[in-house]
């Protein structure tokens, strides 16, 4: 027994040494080999900076990269301007996610089949579908052509390819050598503390801010978007250490389509501004607030019945207003708030507003009378006809467990205050938004939740990558399919989404 | 006696750490360092913790400075001098920017003058976003890099005198410091950071450095205010060829050359409105110097 007892203890010391041998060799390799935790790049390139310096979790960014941002893409370090650069460096950064998702549609109208053949009736059932996929790729380039003149150039395809710019604009900053002096022209993001643009979820529902493209079943105002790129020319302010942000910007009612196609001789303005305070150990809070008043056109000249591009005209009144507040408890937990109000006139709650129902790219997908409803002459509205209204709000909380490791949770809520159709609406009258008799009054209230996390693997001034992974429930009232002629059902829809979201 | 697989392993250990002495000797540096955790920093009412600020230095500060902040960052490498001057060693404590006599080590509201103002023309930005606590517990962190906290007080900052009325004169009296100490074989005749012994500068490390040009609009690096002037050269920038000249300038003397020093540069001022109505020429290094 001692025997045994002894070779079998030698036997496990050896491979027991054997092992720990390996280890060592595996474990000295792979700590040499792995690298430290790396917004866009080509800032990061020129500036040798990593992600972390300017990104919450890259893309969103945090005070340091908004003053970055506010400065026109400058550190004011005097190597702002591109003779400084090397000049084989080019500001070029592209970025793509392939991914997996699973999206589950809760009520869907389906044709039904008996014995190989359609019975000619339907049925309502939920559709889930689930692969592997691509997101859109964008091409961001910007930087400045000389200190204080700085640009941004954004093609950005969808998933088919198909390419559109969704940014571009020249700006001058600190004019007179005042921070309070930039102006830019062109097509950019209004200036939303909470930026869509830079949002940290991908799925459907949950890559965009609710709050920020609610409109009102039936509603026909194609404009109030404030998360979309918008056309026109923006002022803004800031204090050196940018504490204090003040931003004015006179857009075109186009929702940003290009060739003034559409709403074409209509504009919106947007003002936004918030204060920041040092809350010591808490770190920096602000509070802030945003307004958006703007006409859009709700008559277009016709031809043979078919709307004239760029002739919009018998313009109607919208408004969007909140605050915003974007809160820190330490180095690891943020919480950012947005609410909204907002209001469209009567006519945009009848359907009238989007005559043109413009395909995003400065045409349109009428071409054949009967085109979406045209204010012209003459045309009155349907007693009990009034302007919606609702009101909402994002709550996006963050916790930060690493500059490489950060968790999502968002839940975001649009209630109407105010349907289009009134109670004094006539029942059994349908509207030209194509709505029967008064609206119930929570007809498109949304309610949708977002949690996920992204991690970055490594972190370096030179690309990024992250991890990603997602949930997003969303619930609507009354859009959902219904076989009862004049029964609103409510609708689900959820995804979970997977995938690697990287730039170069 | 030692199985074959035993005599593999241990090979290919050995092999292993003596192909990656860099990650053995860091882990060395990087215990020593940690044992200075509790390094602390006091900015007016605020006290600094380093141990707060590992998050913000990995944030903000590890791309250049490095984790074990001896300015060895991933970016260094493409920091060439010098245009851009390679990140700071905090590991040797010496700095540039102080209100303390060369030679010591600077303060901590120095540290976090720095750390908000930022270094024109590198890659320091200025990092005034930041809450005053966040930056005073990077200063604790930064000091708690260098044993030379652990043995060394602060030197106690430079008496600046109160900042006397500009005359011709005292233009003039600058012009005359400015040759006597021989500002111009680095800087220029005229500022422009064309000296003589400009091209021939390095650092403390053997680095190339470039003199302070005052005329193509920058900021000095540890300043832009009379007083930051004044400072700079009388406690001079620890690390570089630029020294002090408090035993060689009088403090009313010091004050004759930051006017004289205002004429160069490329911003506005009454400095340079007097010298252009008492026609002011540049020093003559070729003339003894009192004639110049």
């Amino acid at each position: 027994m001692r025997v045994l007892s002894s070779s079998l203890l030698r036997s496990t010391f050896r491979f027991a040494t054997s092992f720990a041998a390996v280890a060592l060799v595996l474990a000295s390799v792979v700590l040499t080999c792995s690298q430290p935790a790396h917004a866009l790049p080509a800032f990061a390139r020129k500036y040798g900076l990593r992600c972390s310096a300017c990104h919450e979790s890259w893309p969103m960014l945090n005070y340091f990269g908004q003053k970055f941002k506010d400065n026109g893409y400058q550190l004011m370090n005097d190597r702002d301007a591109p003779i400084w650069q090397n000049p084989g460096y080019w500001p070029v950064v592209f970025r793509i996610t392939p991914i997996w998702h699973r999206v589950s549609t809760g009520k869907v109208e389906v044709d039904t089949y008996a014995a190989g053949a359609p019975t000619g009736g339907s049925a309502i059932q939920r559709i889930s579908s689930s692969g592997f996929d691509l997101s859109g790729l964008d091409f961001h380039t910007g930087g400045t052509l000389e200190k204080n003149i700085s640009f941004y150039l954004l093609p950005s395809s969808d998933s088919t390819g198909a390419f559109h710019f969704e940014q571009v604009f020249v700006r001058f900053d600190n004019i007179a050598h005042s921070p309070w002096l930039n102006f830019k022209l062109g097509r950019f993001e209004l200036d939303n503390l909470l930026s869509e643009k830079r949002i940290l979820t991908l799925t459907g529902n949950g890559g965009v801010y609710q709050t920020y493209h609610f409109i009102p079943q039936g509603d026909g105002n194609i404009f109030g978007q404030i998360g979309d790129n918008q056309l026109g020319m923006e002022y803004l302010g800031h204090s050196v250490d940018d504490r204090t942000r003040i931003s004015v910007s006179l857009v075109s009612s186009s929702d940003g389509n290009v060739n003034l196609s559409t709403t074409a001789n209509a504009y919106t303005a947007f003002v936004a501004g918030s204060q920041a305070f040092d809350a010591g150990r808490l770190g920096v809070q602000r509070v802030g607030f945003y307004a958006m008043a703007g006409e859009a056109s709700t008559y277009y000249l016709t031809t043979g019945g078919v709307p004239i591009l760029g002739s919009g005209i018998g313009n109607k009144s919208f408004t969007r207003e909140g605050f915003v507040g974007q809160f820190y408890a330490g180095p690891h937990i943020g919480l950012t708030i947005v609410t909204q109000h907002g209001s469209d006139n009567a006519w945009f709650g009848q359907g009238y507003g989007n005559a043109e129902a413009t395909d995003g790219n400065g045409g349109t997908t009428c071409t054949a009378a009967p085109c979406p409803p045209n204010n012209v002459p003459g045309t009155t509205l349907n007693a009990g006809s009034q302007a919606p209204s609702w009101n909402g709000a994002t709550f996006e909380g963050h916790y930060i467990y690493s500059p490489q490791l950060i968790f999502i949770g968002r839940y975001e809520f649009e209630k109407m205050s105010q349907q289009a159709n009134g109670s004094g609406y006539g029942v059994g009258v349908t509207g030209p938004n194509g709505f029967t008799g008064p609206m119930p009054s929570n007809l498109g209230n949304i309610s949708t939740y977002t949690i996920g996390f992204r991690y970055n693997p490594f972190m370096t001034s030179r690309a990024g990558l992250a991890w990603h992974n997602e949930y997003n429930w969303l619930h609507q009232d009354g859009t959902g399919p219904s076989l009862t002629p004049g029964v609103l059902t409510n609708l689900n829809t959820s995804e979970i989404l997977m995938g690697l979201d990287f730039d170069f | 006696m030692r199985t074959r697989l035993q005599n593999w392993t241990l090979l290919l250990s050995s092999a292993a750490l003596l192909a990656f002495p860099s990650a053995s000797s860091a882990q060395l540096t990087t215990s020593d360092i940690q044992t200075r955790i509790g390094a602390e920093s006091h900015v007016g009412n605020i006290t600094g913790h380093a141990k707060d600020a590992a998050l913000p230095y990995r944030r903000y500060c590890v791309g250049c400075h490095g984790p074990l902040g001896d300015g060895n960052g991933e970016n260094a490498v493409w920091m060439l001098p010098p245009m851009y001057q390679q990140p700071r060693d905090f590991q040797l404590g010496i700095f540039k920017c102080r209100s303390t006599p060369t030679g010591t080590l600077p303060t901590d509201q120095d540290l976090f003058d720095a750390i908000t103002r930022g270094f024109d023309r590198s890659n320091m930005p200025q990092w005034n976003t930041l809450t005053k606590q966040e930056r005073a517990d990077l200063v604790a962190w930064v000091k708690h890099f260098s044993p030379r906290w652990a043995n060394e007080k602060p030197g106690t900052p430079i008496t600046i005198p109160p900042e006397p009325e500009v005359t011709p004169e005292r233009i003039k009296a600058g012009r005359d410091v400015f040759a006597r100490v021989q500002c111009w074989k680095c800087h220029g005749v005229q500022g422009m950071a064309n000296g003589p012994s400009a091209s021939t500068l390095q650092d403390d490390l053997g680095r190339p450095i470039a003199p302070f040009n005052f005329t193509d609009g920058s900021r000095p690096k540890c300043g832009d205010t009379d007083q930051d002037i004044y400072r700079i050269f009388m406690t001079g920038l620890d690390g570089t060829p630029m020294p002090s000249f408090a035993d060689n300038i009088k403090p009313e003397e010091a004050w004759d050359l930051v006017f004289y020093l205002r004429t160069f540069m490329a911003q506005k001022s009454k400095e340079k409105e007097i010298a252009r109505g008492l026609g002011l020429k540049p020093v003559d290094p070729n003339a003894p110097v009192a004639q110049q």
